[in-house]
């Protein structure tokens, strides 16, 4: 006698799914508690600080705004860092994307270098980049629009990259069918393809590469981290505070010009 | 015979910009900017012009990577990998009443503006000018870290969680209402079931994320490998430096695999 439908009691998981629900919380549970048990915390300094925050903020009010013109300057400078950059970046990212897309790529040795230039350049964070850059370079803007290149080249390859894979094969078999050469395939078959990702990728990167720059100051490279630096290391607190609002406002300003941007290129 | 003359022969790609006077016009303003940057930014041509043979000393004081001191790696990649599960959590805990609150179709416009508002100033500041503020307050090492990190997830995790809950099936929600339950019995029943498994891809988006820039923020101080890399570069240890990085490279793709994987899974 098999049971019947009704006397079957309603559950949302079954075993297999319970346990398996178990088994990720236990290994959350104990994720956490490694991490509180073993992390090199003086507990005093965590109690003590939401005082010493709200200390640091009190210090900051109001903003001293006497010193406004060189942060305007360091501003200018900013956002020429990432523009710069930027704009270079593009032009080298355009090869590498090449190479580094199977489906136009020559053979497999330039696949496999195109590749290996993405991911070093992916992995390294921007700041690491400008670390070693203020190295060789010394101090100053050099550095960071260097360190940022390095950076934006394996985003934009890799985005590019992508959309040249993703593109339509038949007008290049259409162009290669009329015999036409290598570059003008490109130039006919793949460039009008991706050039709305083009302009959607390099819009983004700039916008990412604003905010990146403002930090570039801390380790060196230029830009408004400079005299941040500068003003925290001098406890300079009501500058700083006159500096942040500075670099929010340059935040918001890069924001909208790359919204408006976009509704205008694409 | 008379059409030949009127057509031209030859078909030339037409331009990306129609209007010449734009074109032109942007062409020369991009040039007339490239140049007066050159001009402005201030470049110390003396000391650029060394480059060449300082990269070639740092070079060959990093070649080979030294692994010698193993140890104070390995530490700095667990203490790493605390702050990140560690900030991931109270991210996470905290993005979710922010979500709630920023999100236009469950909040109330006031605490609505709230919510933006609490989600904008998060993102507006890169996490390293956020860790250094934390390192000045509450002093150098892992808290830092975990204040700087928590702020960088509430803000990328609460804005896209904020985002779903905008799309969820509203019928739902009125099922439950319609039975008179109460506000926060609708949001656990009818709202959150909906946005968890978003959550979920989330949350393991953003503990690589936070393992990443736990890297970096060390860098001024805020604890983890970034602070060993950072004392390895101050004090010349180009070798020791360069093995960091090695394994900061490896250590990210490893975790990006394993977080795409899961992601994959769960989606």
């Amino acid at each position: 006698m098999t049971q019947s439908i009704a006397d079957r009691a309603w559950a949302r998981y079954t075993g297999r799914e319970r346990w398996a629900r178990l088994g990720i919380f236990a290994v959350m549970a104990l994720a956490v508690s490694w991490s509180l048990a073993s992390i090199n915390i003086i507990w005093p300094w965590v109690w003590d600080a939401p005082a010493q925050i709200s200390d640091l903020a009190g210090r900051m009010m109001p903003p001293d705004f006497s010193s406004i013109n060189a942060i305007m300057w360091a501003l200018i400078e900013t956002l020429n860092i990432a523009t710069i950059a930027t704009f270079i970046s593009i032009f080298v990212s355009l090869p590498v994307a090449y190479i580094s897309a199977q489906n136009t790529t020559p053979n497999r040795a330039t696949l496999w270098l195109g590749r290996f230039i993405l991911v070093s350049s992916r992995s390294v964070n921007t700041l690491i980049w400008a670390l070693l850059f203020v190295a060789i370079f010394g101090p100053g803007v050099l550095a960071g629009i260097i360190a940022i290149m390095f950076r934006s080249l394996g985003f934009l390859g890799k985005l590019l990259g992508e959309a040249i894979e993703e593109i339509d094969r038949r007008p290049v078999e259409a162009l290669e069918a009329t015999g036409a050469s290598r570059a003008k395939v490109i130039l006919y078959a793949i460039v009008p393809q991706v050039v709305p990702t083009f302009f959607a990728v390099s819009i983004l990167r700039w916008d990412i590469n604003l905010r990146e720059s403002t930090v570039l100051g801390l380790v060196g490279a230029g830009g408004i981290g400079v005299i941040l630096q500068g003003s925290i290391d001098t406890l300079d607190w009501r500058t700083v505070a006159t500096i942040l609002l500075a670099i929010i406002g340059l935040v918001v300003v890069g924001e909208a010009i790359a919204a408006w941007l976009r509704k205008k290129v694409i | 015979m008379s059409g030949q003359s009127s057509l031209p022969r030859g078909w030339r790609k037409p331009h990306f910009i129609a209007n010449p006077l734009l074109r032109w016009g942007l062409i020369a303003a991009t040039i007339i900017y490239l140049v007066w940057v050159a001009y402005t930014l201030p470049f110390n041509w003396e000391r650029i012009g060394q480059g060449m043979t300082r990269a070639a000393r740092i070079f060959s004081g990093a070649i080979p990577p030294s692994f010698a001191r193993h140890e104070l790696m390995i530490d700095g990649f667990l203490e790493s990998m605390q702050i990140a599960i560690l900030s991931t959590l109270l991210g996470l805990v905290l993005s979710i009443p922010i979500a709630f609150m920023a999100a236009r179709n469950i909040a109330a416009k006031p605490i609505y503006l709230l919510g933006r508002s609490l989600i904008i100033l998060a993102r507006s500041f890169h996490p390293v000018i956020v860790a250094i503020i934390f390192v000045k307050a509450v002093g150098f090492g892992p808290v830092a870290g975990i204040l700087t990190l928590t702020i960088y997830s509430i803000g990328f995790v609460a804005k896209m969680l904020a985002e779903r809950i905008e799309e969820i099936d509203w019928g739902q929600v009125e099922a439950l209402r319609s039975t008179g339950t109460r506000f926060f019995t609708v949001l656990q029943f009818a709202v959150l079931p909906q946005i968890m498994p978003r959550q979920i891809g989330l949350s393991m988006y953003q503990l690589d994320s936070n393992l990443r820039a736990s890297a970096v923020v060390g860098i001024v101080g805020a604890g983890g490998i970034g602070s060993t890399l950072m004392n390895a570069f101050g004090r010349y240890d180009y070798d020791f430096a360069l093995a960091i990085t090695i394994v900061i490279i490896a250590v990210i793709l490893v975790s990006e695999a394993i977080s795409g994987r899961i992601r994959r899974a769960i989606w």
